[in-house]
């Protein structure tokens, strides 16, 4: 596919790296500054434009006539929406997905049409971030709550540690300790190497446990993995941006939310549009102030501020000073790494989850969502089965009949609002959502190729 | 080493090297001349080399880096000229009458082919072997476009480390500007319109009255701005026709690729005229052929004195060929021009340091550069009048990063400085020195023909001189840096 990124930031980047991989994928990229794009160029083999994305003449120059996708994903919601709609009346092109912050476009979706602003996809990182800080902190003891088929399935990703009933167990016992809920172990990560897990396989303290459910039962199956934290209810939010804004607001209604932000006026501005929530000016890697507002018994202390730095230290502080978990807005996958699991609880990657969205558009055969997993080396997918039996290779087969790759395994399907886990005998129709596991980013283009429609002997 | 990823592409690039010695087989059974066995050979032997390169490094992973460019492409060239010279050093065994050509000569007539220099060694071309003859055209093709480039667009395997191979051996200022967003794709795209071109040189050729032979490997040598001819008087063997196609198809290929590409697939002749480079290099050529035709016309008796039946028509032409082969860099003659009168021999070779443009198959400084060094000097001028005026360095319409305008200005300073001592080491050698002058910007500009003793061939010249010039051509294909990075201390230090 011949891709168009506008925007060569965080997200921009993080999206070509991830696309220029695949072999099949023409990347080119358009931003104003000339030296980001040259280091992208040393590394990446995709072509560099410099140029405003939102003029005809350099999306020309950028070879948009030739495009099938672009991304507008510059630092202004007005220049992404324009290019989307340059490119769709000069360059004709497909898909069209743009990167939109302000929530007063995000709450008009009739707005983005072919007929009104030709956007195809909107994506907010920020939205998509605050609410996967929201879902952490509704199920605490989850490292990663991620959805499918618009909410009914959710795969959770959670430490065992001690105290949960399943530790020191074969994962056959599941069933016998919960035996109303349906749930599937997908992959648990020891030490950093990945497991593919069957019924012998014993979990460990420590294990980082990949496992899906439906809503109701997540916390169920997370007291079986460890010993479950109480409710959050006092929550501090360290830095008042796009996403410490939005996440105060969200959870303002159900929690105790103090939010520490070090501009004044930003914090004023932001004080006015809470309600309940309340807005500290003042320093959040500030010992004092920390103190002062009683971080020893916040339950939750999440550091979102634009810099990943300052978010790690105000997060270790905070953790050091008594707050009962923390987590921080990290970039850099190196970061992540250091201190994840350490001091820090959990580190959030907004491109990581920015990515899958994207992902999803990029992909063969009708996949709906996809989930980037542990900094994009594996994925989670849903993927729609389409056709007949004789049209498709998934459908009217049974889940052991269909041809996976290793490292690949199905574990859920949709069918309408019904929610079922994988069984060996489980026989797959026709629109079905399947949601499968891929532990290696690399077998990911063979287990698409399943879900194409071979249009050609039907 | 064993694990190093530069063995395993130095030994792919070997083992791929090795199939261009198939191709004179061919010849060498259509003429009969006996030269399969070295051929045959010379094949067996580059192979196994690579393959012993390759075979210890197979499972090398590790991605290419920036440095790994530079040191894979200037050891490529260098391992290739050095065993592109096989066959020339085999055909003495092979009984059939090849000359006897010790390494230095052998070395010299393979890097002279594959820098698309065209200086030679042989003389009495017409006698020797076809087979070897259509191998030295072949070296030049293939040294033309860029033998690395032609592999970033065949091994996928390269991947991204293929940009840097990319960058380290093509020729221009500005080499971040790819024609697609595929590495692999532009390359491929090049190379296909230099294969265009080739075959539609070969079919004017061919329809002009060369035989087929004749059309490939002169098409081959012309398009590459090589200059290697199978015949001693080059293109003056043929008729005022060809020698016009062959003016048409230097200049052709003088010209930047990847505007023929941009051309080809928006079918319009319109990004030519958009383009700056492209509107020097004309007003370049044009102004040089006017002087030549001037100087030569206002001397015409002294001309007539050594050929009593030249017309002025023919004079004409010699000029115009003389001119475009001398300032594209090919080297093909007409004419002995080093025996033109009064500063002619000079200025043709002062033309050779401009060359042709960037990304084209032409040698010398380039025509962007200097394009680019004489706007930043007219702004020198501009500043003594207004002293307070902003004016930045602008190609055509659009303003130049000044960090170009330095690397130009670079290259610049390390082109006279290495001149200097290769015209030096030259003059040690006991050279002349209007001989040295000429030796060393003919062979790096990657001329071919100089003047005085190398004005025909450097057959007589010493052995150091051979293997200064071979230097010499390496550097100026490469442009220079790309050698020269190697030599320094903070390349290899950490």
């Amino acid at each position: 596919m011949n891709i168009l990124i506008l925007g060569a930031g965080q997200v921009g980047t993080t999206a070509a790296y991830s696309l220029a991989r695949d072999e099949a994928n023409e990347v080119t990229i358009v931003d104003r500054n000339p030296e980001v794009l040259r280091e992208l160029q040393d590394r990446l083999d995709v072509r560099t434009v410099v140029g405003d994305g939102a003029y005809p003449e350099v999306l020309e120059r950028a070879n948009a006539r030739d495009a099938d996708m672009i991304i507008a994903l510059t630092n202004s919601d007005e220049s992404n929406m324009l290019a989307c709609q340059i490119a769709h009346s000069l360059f004709s092109i497909q898909t069209k997905i743009a990167r939109i912050r302000a929530g007063a476009y995000a709450d008009c979706p009739e707005l983005f049409h072919d007929g009104g602003i030709p956007v195809d996809v909107t994506v907010s990182p920020e939205a998509l971030v605050t609410k996967h800080i929201e879902q952490l902190v509704h199920f605490p003891g989850a490292l990663q709550v991620l959805e499918f088929a618009e909410g009914r399935v959710r795969l959770v990703a959670t430490r065992a540690e001690k105290g949960g009933a399943l530790i020191g167990h074969p994962l056959s016992e599941l069933p016998h300790h919960i035996p109303n809920v349906d749930c599937r172990v997908v992959a648990i990560y020891r030490g950093g190497r990945g497991i593919i897990p069957d019924g012998d396989t014993v979990v460990e303290e420590g294990d980082e446990v990949f496992f899906i459910a439906a809503r109701k039962d997540i916390r169920t199956v997370l007291s079986e993995m460890r010993k479950l934290d109480d409710p959050v209810r006092r929550i501090v939010i360290a830095g008042g941006g796009n996403i410490g804004f939005r996440l105060a607001r969200a959870l303002e209604n159900t929690n105790q939310v103090k939010l520490i932000e070090r501009g004044f006026e930003q914090a004023r501005r932001i004080s006015e549009d809470l309600d309940r929530a309340l807005v500290l000016h003042g320093d959040a890697a500030d010992e004092e102030l920390l103190l002062e507002e009683n971080i020893d018994s916040a339950d939750v202390f999440v550091a979102v501020t634009n810099a990943e730095e300052a978010n790690i230290l105000s997060a270790m502080l905070a953790k050091r000073l008594g707050a009962r978990k923390v987590l921080a807005l990290i970039n850099r996958p190196a970061y992540a790494e250091l201190v994840e699991a350490g001091t820090i609880d959990i580190a959030i990657s907004p491109k990581e989850i920015t990515l899958g969205t994207l992902l999803a558009h990029v992909r063969r055969g009708d996949v709906v969502r996809v989930h980037s997993l542990r900094r994009g080396a594996a994925e989670a997918i849903e993927a729609v089965a389409h056709g007949d039996s004789l049209q498709s290779e998934v459908v009217g087969r049974t889940i052991e009949e269909i041809r996976l790759p290793r490292g690949a395994a199905i574990n859920a399907i949709v069918r309408g609002d019904q929610v079922m886990m994988a069984h060996h005998d489980t026989l797959i129709e026709e629109d079905d959502h399947v949601i499968l596991f891929v532990a290696d980013r690399r077998q990911i283009d063979e287990v698409e190729r399943l879900f194409e429609v071979d249009s050609g002997s039907g | 080493m064993a694990d190093s990823p530069i063995q395993r592409v130095l030994g792919m690039l070997l083992t791929s090297f090795s199939l261009s010695m198939l191709p004179p087989i061919i010849f060498s059974f259509v003429f009969d001349d006996g030269t399969e066995w070295v051929f045959l050979q010379s094949f067996f032997i580059i192979l196994a080399v690579g393959v012993l390169l390759w075979f210890p490094a197979r499972y090398s992973k590790r991605e290419l880096r920036l440095r790994d460019g530079f040191l894979i492409v200037a050891s490529f060239w260098i391992v290739l000229g050095v065993f592109g010279s096989a066959p020339f050093l085999l055909a003495k065994w092979a009984d059939i009458g090849f000359p006897d050509m010790t390494f230095t000569n052998a070395v010299f007539e393979s890097m002279s082919g594959l820098t698309t220099t065209g200086a030679t060694v042989l003389s009495d071309l017409e006698n020797l072997p076809k087979a070897i003859l259509y191998y030295r055209q072949q070296l030049q093709w293939l040294g033309g476009m860029g033998i690395i480039v032609l592999a970033v667009a065949v091994l996928p395997m390269l991947g991204v480390g293929g940009m840097q191979l990319y960058r380290a051996e093509s020729p221009g200022p500005v080499k971040d500007a790819k024609l697609t967003p595929k590495i692999t794709k532009t390359a491929k795209a090049l190379w296909y319109v230099y294969l265009g071109i080739t075959v539609v040189c070969f079919l004017a050729y061919w329809a002009a009255g060369m035989d087929y032979f004749e059309a490939i490997c002169h098409s081959f040598s012309t398009v590459a701005i090589g200059g290697f001819s199978i015949y001693d008087d080059s293109m003056a063997h043929f008729g005022p026709v060809i020698q016009m196609i062959a003016v048409l198809f230097m200049f052709i290929a003088g010209i930047n690729f990847a505007l023929h590409f941009l051309a080809w697939r928006d079918r319009g002749i319109r990004i030519y005229l958009l383009d700056p480079e492209f509107a020097a290099y004309v007003r370049f050529l044009v102004g040089l052929c006017v002087i030549v035709i001037a100087y030569l016309v206002w001397q015409m008796p002294a001309m007539m004195e050594g050929d009593p039946d030249l017309t002025p028509a023919e004079l004409m032409l010699r000029a115009v060929f003389q001119a475009v082969s001398i300032a594209t860099t090919t080297g093909f003659t007409t004419d002995n021009f080093s025996l033109w009168p009064g500063a002619l021999p000079v200025i043709l070779i002062f033309a050779s340091f401009i060359g042709g443009c960037a990304g084209s198959t032409a040698g010398g400084m380039k025509v962007v550069r200097w394009a680019l060094m004489y706007r930043q000097g007219m702004r020198e001028f501009q500043r003594l009048v207004h002293p307070s005026a902003e004016i930045p360095v602008k190609l055509g319409t659009k303003a130049v990063n000044p960090r170009v305008v330095d690397s130009v200005w670079g290259f610049f300073a390390v082109y006279v400085v290495v001149f200097a001592v290769l015209l030096l080491i030259m003059m040690m050698t006991g050279m002349d020195q209007s001989t040295a002058f000429s030796a060393v910007a003919a062979t790096l500009n990657n001329l071919g023909p100089g003047l005085g003793e190398v004005a025909t061939g450097f057959g007589d010249v010493s052995i150091v001189a051979k293997w200064a010039a071979v230097c010499a051509m390496l550097l100026g294909r490469l442009e220079i840096f790309t050698l020269l990075v190697l030599i320094t201390p903070m390349f290899w230090r950490g």
